[in-house]
């Protein structure tokens, strides 16, 4: 029983973390609070949704077109309205505000689209709904596939951001726009890659996610206010911190609803964010400097 | 009047979505129809599926008419339409904005139990009829003595709870079932109800409840509670969820293998949505509602709903909303003209001619036996079975392993 919760909790926690991942790309290097996330979480589902029901491509095939789709869009989207933002912001401070209201209006007009061409009505998928066997513990296969996503995207950009050239660069922008500019980083052009890198992730998260739950285009909150409690827990802007949270918000859930009761997972969840608030208010991996 | 920024962005959004146009119109060549509805939010998705598609359907049809016979004069009818935003305020707001901004002659309900117990006292105080057929609560006869005007097609958590219980009473005496039940239930206003009810219930007819747990509205990983259910060795799985659980449940009863004897499963069971995603593997669950697939109203109720809106009907209060919709314009009708109190009279007495039959109010509730409480997916048709009646087919046990 503890291997089957065990279990259950981490593929719950790598849905989180790769929920996340993407926010807190958008939200630790371009300074951009992304309020729109989830829709366009959503906005990914409903694409792939279409692209099986309709076309039959295979939803693995459809991350293919649909990431790639995602991070051209957020690309746009930040050139076009966010970057008058980014050029009238005094300090981050003022950018971050500026963001929230802009990305709040996005909500609605992403919103309002999906539902004038899906409706409001709930929209699941059936794939790879099979069971897979792991230490005698039966587990869904799409659920432990968003599981390896997670756990492959968020080592493989943690490692590009610490060991190469442009990573270091993205980074830096994260640390201080200012001083970025000094050794010659080009910190528009960073901030616009890793909100279109941050587009990208999201699209895979909810093209990921649609296998296994069901959505509608009222939905996008619930993963907006979800990814914001992993990328504040994990320390804004670290994949790995975003990771870690994304596992231990699973695991509690799930320890919380086998031993104590399904009731309180809500409650747990909110009373860990809550504690690791108050003991390392920068997040687990972050830095203290901000 | 001043509007403030954001209600008019609101407005002009709702204003965007909506599928009729509001005209500025003469009072005597038009009836003006109005109601409020969850187009955004949390109700949405209950509300796309039982209640907008009705009324885009019923409007239509009327007007396609040449609109409601008054006065042996066909008046056509308009649509104004608001977006509550799954608000019980907002709903009140848009209620009253209807009455006396608009002034629209007959007003339809919202989505829910709860928009419908928020919007009752404007709907009594204008004396407007509210005829609710998506609405649950154990209330429904103190309401419809309290406000004569509210009509309560569903009726009320017992009447599920009491045809579910006969229906497994008689499964175990039989001896095919053991006497443990699992029950789950949604910690919100459907699953607090049902799941109250059951308790007393169950206990009553000597069943034992083994599990009863509550969980957090989007839970969004249902193995803990599938898990345990399944290791609690009930023959009877109850779960008293909301659509995206209900997927959720099904999928992971599936993937464990978990095949209880009778599987019975919350809102959404019933929704167009089950059987395309799970195909044969819904055949034996059961939820509320039902329909009588040798019921030839039903039958060309279901084409046309599928003609125009490229989807089934949901399998419990749509029909009923329906139902409710032809006899209100039937009622309006007989009366001849808008005579709100008059109309309510009539719906309150009269017999109409539906989908269903010969359609009657009892207390303003539909009485027993004219639908059924409980149904079950049986040869990809969700029939139903209780409670027991020329209207309903035998409760086919055990469920299907799963494929």
């Amino acid at each position: 029983m503890f291997v089957e919760a065990l279990l259950t909790g981490i593929t719950l926690g790598g849905m989180y973390a790769l929920v996340a991942m993407g926010l807190t790309l958008q939200y630790g290097v371009a300074r951009i609070m992304n309020l729109s996330y989830g829709e366009i979480l959503v906005a990914a589902s409903f694409s792939v949704f279409w692209l099986f029901t309709a076309a039959g491509l295979s939803p693995l095939l459809g991350l293919l077109v649909i990431v790639p789709a995602a991070m051209v869009v957020s690309w746009l989207i930040y050139r076009i309205l966010l970057v008058p933002l980014v050029r009238r912001a005094k300090t981050r401070d003022a950018l971050e505000v500026d963001s929230i209201l802009a990305t709040f209006g996005l909500l609605f007009v992403v919103q309002g689209v999906m539902l004038v061409i899906f409706g409001g009505a709930y929209y699941s998928y059936s794939y790879l709904a099979v069971p897979v066997n792991v230490f005698g513990v039966t587990i869904a296969a799409n659920r432990l596939l968003a599981l390896a996503f997670a756990a492959v995207i968020g080592i493989a950009l943690y490692w590009g951001l610490t060991r190469t050239r442009a990573g270091t660069a993205l980074r830096a922008v994260a640390v201080d726009p200012v001083s970025a500019q000094l050794v010659a980083i080009d910190v528009r052009m960073a901030a616009a890659i890793a909100f279109a890198l941050g587009g990208g992730l999201v699209a895979a998260g909810g093209v990921l996610v649609s296998m296994f739950l069901t959505f509608n285009a009222n939905i996008g909150v619930v993963f907006t206010m979800k990814a914001l409690i992993v990328v504040i827990m994990g320390g804004v802007g670290n994949l790995m911190g975003a990771l870690v949270a994304g596992l231990i918000l699973g695991l509690t859930e799930t320890f919380v609803a086998t031993w104590i009761d399904p009731g309180l997972t809500l409650a747990a969840t909110y009373a860990i964010f809550l504690i690791i608030l108050l003991v390392r208010p920068q997040g687990l991996f972050g830095r203290s400097n901000r | 009047m001043t509007i403030g920024k954001t209600r008019l962005l609101a407005a002009t959004m709702a204003m965007g979505l909506m599928a009729a146009v509001a005209m500025p119109a003469v009072a005597q060549d038009k009836i003006k129809i109005g109601w409020a509805i969850s187009k955004t939010g949390p109700n949405a998705g209950g509300a796309n599926i039982t209640q907008i598609p009705n009324y885009q359907l019923w409007i239509k049809e009327v007007n396609d008419k040449g609109g409601l016979l008054i006065g042996g004069k066909r008046v056509p009818v308009e649509a104004i339409e608001y977006d509550d935003r799954s608000n019980s305020e907002e709903a009140v707001r848009a209620v009253e904005r209807l009455i006396t901004q608009d002034k629209v002659d007959l007003l339809l309900p919202p989505w829910g139990t709860g928009l419908n117990l928020a919007v009752g006292p404007v709907f009594n105080k204008y004396g407007y009829p509210q005829l609710t057929f998506s609405a649950v609560t154990d209330q429904a006869p103190a309401l419809a003595k309290r406000w004569p005007n509210s009509f309560w097609f569903l009726g009320t958590s017992q009447q599920y709870i009491d045809a579910l219980v006969d229906l497994l009473t008689k499964q175990q005496k039989a001896g095919k079932i053991n006497g443990n039940v699992a029950m789950i239930s949604v910690a919100d206003g459907f699953g607090i109800d049902l799941s109250k009810a059951a308790r007393e219930g169950f206990g009553k007819a000597g069943f034992k409840l083994v599990m009863d747990k509550s969980y957090p509205v989007g839970t969004q990983d249902m193995s803990p509670l599938v898990s345990e259910a399944q290791r609690s060795g009930a023959d009877t799985f109850v779960a008293f969820s909301y659509p995206p659980d209900t997927v959720a449940i099904t999928d992971q009863a599936k993937v464990a293998t978990y095949a209880p004897k009778v599987m019975f499963t919350g809102v959404g069971t019933g929704f167009p949505l089950f059987p395309q995603r799970f195909g044969a593997n819904a055949e034996g669950i059961m939820t509320l509602g039902g329909w009588d697939p040798k019921n030839a109203g039903t039958a060309e109720y279901r084409k046309k709903h599928v003609a125009m809106h490229n989807r089934d009907p949901d399998y419990w209060g749509s029909q009923l909303g329906y139902v409710s919709l032809q006899m209100l314009e039937q009622a309006v009708e007989r009366v001849g003209k808008i005579d709100r109190a008059a109309i309510i009279k009539e719906l309150q007495t009269g017999t109409f001619d539906t989908v269903l039959g010969k359609f009657k109010l009892v207390d303003n509730m539909p009485p027993k036996g004219t639908y059924s409480y409980i149904g079950q997916w049986q040869n990809g048709f969700f029939t139903g079975v209780a409670p027991e009646g020329p209207n309903t087919a035998p409760m086919v046990m055990p469920k299907a392993p799963w494929k």
